[in-house]
């Protein structure tokens, strides 16, 4: 269906995997590789941009440059030499969450060859997330978890910066680490969802919740009207009128 | 693709009426919500639900008769993908305690209780491991957890009214219990959601919520929840062992008409492997792929609706199949941004929906499927769609809103995702508004269970997008991140008692397939579809017409 609305307009020459194919010139790699006639198996996954199978890297005639992109977000451009990176073996340290803290240690444990890292920024080139992949480890490095965490947000683990990195780290899987160790022990606990959880365990809203499952249709409809909208600008501190049903 | 001239020159419109709708958001009014009967009178003539040929009846199975999208009918009077006579069951490849077909959020959510509760795993997935629409989800995750404003009660009265007052009781009482605790549980994971500098999670509204519980994680609450499950499964690799790219086609049962295991298919190989399991659950998502009535979708590559045809082939009622949920706001522009979904955040943060003249014709915050039929009518019989060069017509989220409402940079602090993706397109999203229309999204019925997780057939349990009640007819925002982690985890949490006490060990079978496809042909029904699809088509017509030996289904045959 996709490939059936693209409509008649100008083409390009695409090379994928050096084999020439002519595309529209507005669809992305990944479109392109279907129009081309491929049935995708591999390196292709949620077609939005978040779930990192589909990393890519091309080049074009008469240039020293690899770029790098997300098939399904990367717009083809006449004559570029494509190839996907669907897969890239990595190293993935196994550990129990409960049982480390978060500090320099529990990173060079899961990942020793941390410390090979010769910052040399072959990694942040290599994003297609324009992630600062050098400044994250460069913060692994300094044991800064909250940093590593921060800069590495955007992470969609699509492995080019691993396939590409001199020093042979698997980058992405000490992002995750790091920001397991920042949500679980250096965020501040949101203490009210252990008081919220405690309450529905003694049973704090059992009758009432009874009493909307024996509830019929008018009746549930009348208590769905009437019910207090907070209002969308209010703060934090808002509290409802009727606080019957808290 | 930056905006055309065209598309430049209509956003001055949008512009000019902002400062007047952002001084009206500050001092709280609102566009009127409409009322529920208003609502109904919406969506009866606007929502494509309610469109000639919508609808059609299911002649074969237990729910012979009921009407749903023709896309889905398809898919179940279709033939297995493989001749039962052809599979020996002697030959088992795999035994387990527990077999998960899909390993989405609801699997692997699933595969961590059941090991857990010491029991053996296997995740069979048909792309890899983590590819799911959980891994797309952007906006939240609801939950009533600030008791000084909200409780599970106001939740439950939410989810109604989304749901049109259909859903089933014990399943929503289920979802919204077990919120806040699902919430402590991913933060105990370390899931990064986004909070307060004293720790609290901060919450927002969203369409048909009466208190803000939008917890969330930036815009990417989805793809943070599904990265740290799956972290969480492979340091228990010792006894979660997945199988990518290797989808479940047919389910296995046993003589004693239990479920026992399911024959697998290595989409690289062409293989078929048959799993022994004590206990199967069934976790394979939506099914946006079919593109019932031609919509664009926000759905993942793999989301074809396997489930329902493997469930409905061994016996499983469907329910809640005759609603399909369109997401209001997916991009229409640029072309190749089309069918992306815009996380409703955008609108839960303050941002107006608006017409070609840069006027508000609906709230933006009413449940999904009333917001998507007012975009729709205003397209269609108002007239004051936007039009793109490529003849689609759209409707403005005015995003730059929020910079102005919560103070500049805000936009790129809480959409990091959305912000960094239109930026390649040469579209500052904080700076002009994204062109939208409604888009295919989830599925809200599915297989019947209960609030265990449990299906009519013995050791088969469901959870997650392909089972249906907990939504009655609409599903709101932010309940389906809920949903596949509260039922995911109830799911192993049922599968693996009943591996452990329940489990009858017999022999395995097929019959119910061999059945199935009688019950076709007497109803006269010849066809050379096959199911589950696994995969959409998107090659190109001309192609195809070249590719003479497709049908070999191989390359040296």
């Amino acid at each position: 269906m996709e490939a059936q609305e693209v409509k008649k307009e100008e083409m390009v020459p695409i090379f994928i995997m050096g084999k020439r194919y002519e595309v529209p010139s507005s669809i992305t790699i990944q479109k392109a590789f279907e129009y081309a006639g491929y049935q995708l198996i591999r390196g292709c996954g949620c077609r939005g941009g978040i779930c990192g199978a589909c990393g890519t890297v091309y080049r074009f005639p008469g240039s020293y440059k690899i770029e790098v992109g997300l098939a399904c977000q990367t717009v083809v451009q006449p004559n570029m030499y494509l190839t996907q990176i669907p897969f890239f073996p990595a190293t993935k340290s196994t550990y129990d969450l409960e049982k480390i803290k978060p500090t320099i240690e529990s990173l060079v444990k899961a990942y020793p060859e941390l410390l090979r890292c010769l910052q040399c920024n072959t990694c942040t080139k290599s994003c297609p997330m324009d992630i600062e992949v050098m400044d994250y480890m460069a913060a692994a490095m300094r044991g800064d978890v909250a940093r590593l965490a921060e800069l590495s947000f955007d992470c969609v683990m699509c492995g080019l910066c691993t396939a590409r990195c001199p020093a042979e780290i698997c980058q992405y899987n000490i992002a995750i680490l790091g920001r397991r160790l920042y949500g679980k022990y250096i965020a501040l606990k949101a203490d009210h969802l252990a008081s919220m959880a405690k309450e529905v365990d003694k049973g704090k809203y059992e009758q009432m919740l009874r009493g909307l499952m024996d509830s019929n249709e008018d009746e549930l409809k009348n208590l769905y009207n009437v019910r207090e909208i907070e209002p969308e600008q209010a703060d934090e501190d808002w509290t409802p009128k009727d606080k019957t049903y808290l | 693709m930056p905006y055309t001239s065209e598309l430049k020159e209509l956003i001055k419109k949008v512009e000019e009426t902002r400062p007047a709708r952002v001084e009206k958001k500050r001092s709280g009014e609102e566009f009127p919500l409409l009322s529920l009967k208003e609502r109904e009178e919406r969506l009866k003539k606007y929502h494509p639900d309610f469109k000639e040929g919508s609808r059609k009846e299911i002649r074969v199975g237990p729910n012979k008769g009921y009407a749903i999208s023709p896309e889905i009918v398809n898919i179940l009077e279709a033939k297995s993908r493989v001749n039962p006579d052809l599979i020996d069951l002697e030959k088992v490849a795999y035994e387990t305690d527990v077999l998960i077909l899909g390993g989405g959020g609801a699997g692997t959510a699933a595969a961590l209780t059941v090991q857990e509760n010491g029991a053996k795993v296997l995740i069979a997935t048909k792309l890899r491991h983590g590819d799911a629409n959980t891994m797309m989800a952007e906006g939240g995750i609801q939950a009533a957890t600030k008791g000084t404003k909200d409780s599970p009660y106001y939740h439950y009265l939410d989810v109604l009214g989304g749901g049109h007052f259909k859903n089933v009781p014990e399943l929503v009482y289920t979802l919204v219990t077990e919120a806040p605790k699902v919430l402590e549980w991913l933060e105990n994971l370390g899931c990064m959601l986004t909070k307060l500098p004293e720790g609290q999670l901060k919450s927002l509204h969203g369409g048909g919520t009466c208190r803000k519980r939008m917890h969330y994680a930036a815009d990417i609450t989805g793809a943070e929840i599904m990265r740290t499950l799956r972290d969480e499964a492979r340091n228990r690799a010792e006894d979660i062992k997945v199988l990518e790219f290797s989808p479940a086609v047919e389910l296995i049962m046993n003589e004693y008409g239990h479920c026992a295991g399911a024959v697998l298919y290595n989409l690289e190989t062409e293989e078929y492997f048959i799993v022994k399991a004590k206990a199967v659950v069934m976790a394979t998502g939506g099914s946006g792929r079919l593109h019932i009535q031609g919509f664009m979708t926000t759905n993942h590559y793999g989301a074809t609706g396997d489930g329902l045809i493997m469930g409905y082939r061994a016996g499983v009622k469907l329910c809640f199949l005759h609603t399909v949920q369109y997401h209001p706001t997916g991009a229409v522009f640029p072309e190749q941004a089309e069918g992306l979904l815009i996380t409703e955040k955008f609108r839960g943060a303050g941002a107006n929906v608006l017409n070609i003249d840069g006027q508000q014709f609906v709230n933006e915050r009413e449940p999904r499927d009333v917001e998507s039929a007012c975009f729709i009518r205003e397209c269609t019989e108002i007239g004051k769609g936007i039009p793109t060069a490529t003849g689609k017509l759209g409707i403005w989220l005015d995003s730059p809103m929020i910079d102005i409402l919560m103070g500049e940079g805000a936009v790129k602090r809480e959409f990091p995702g959305k912000f960094i993706l239109f930026k390649r397109y040469g579209i500052d999203i904080s700076k002009e508004p994204m062109l939208v229309y409604p888009t295919l999204h989830y599925q809200n019925g599915g297989l019947e269970y209960n609030s265990r997780c449990e299906t009519s057939i013995p050791g088969f349990f469901s959870s997650g997008e392909v089972s249906g009640g907990v939504h009655g007819e609409n599903r709101l925002m932010g309940n389906s991140l809920l949903d596949v982690t509260v039922f995911g985890r109830i799911a192993g949490i049922s599968a693996s008692l009943y591996a452990k006490e329940k489990a009858k060990e017999g022999k395995l079978t097929l019959d119910h397939v061999r059945r199935y496809h009688k019950e076709l042909e007497e109803a006269g029904i010849i066809t050379d579809r096959v199911a589950p699809m696994l995969l959409p088509d998107y090659s190109n017509p001309n192609v195809r017409e070249r590719q003479l030996t497709a049908h070999y289904l191989g390359t040296i045959r």
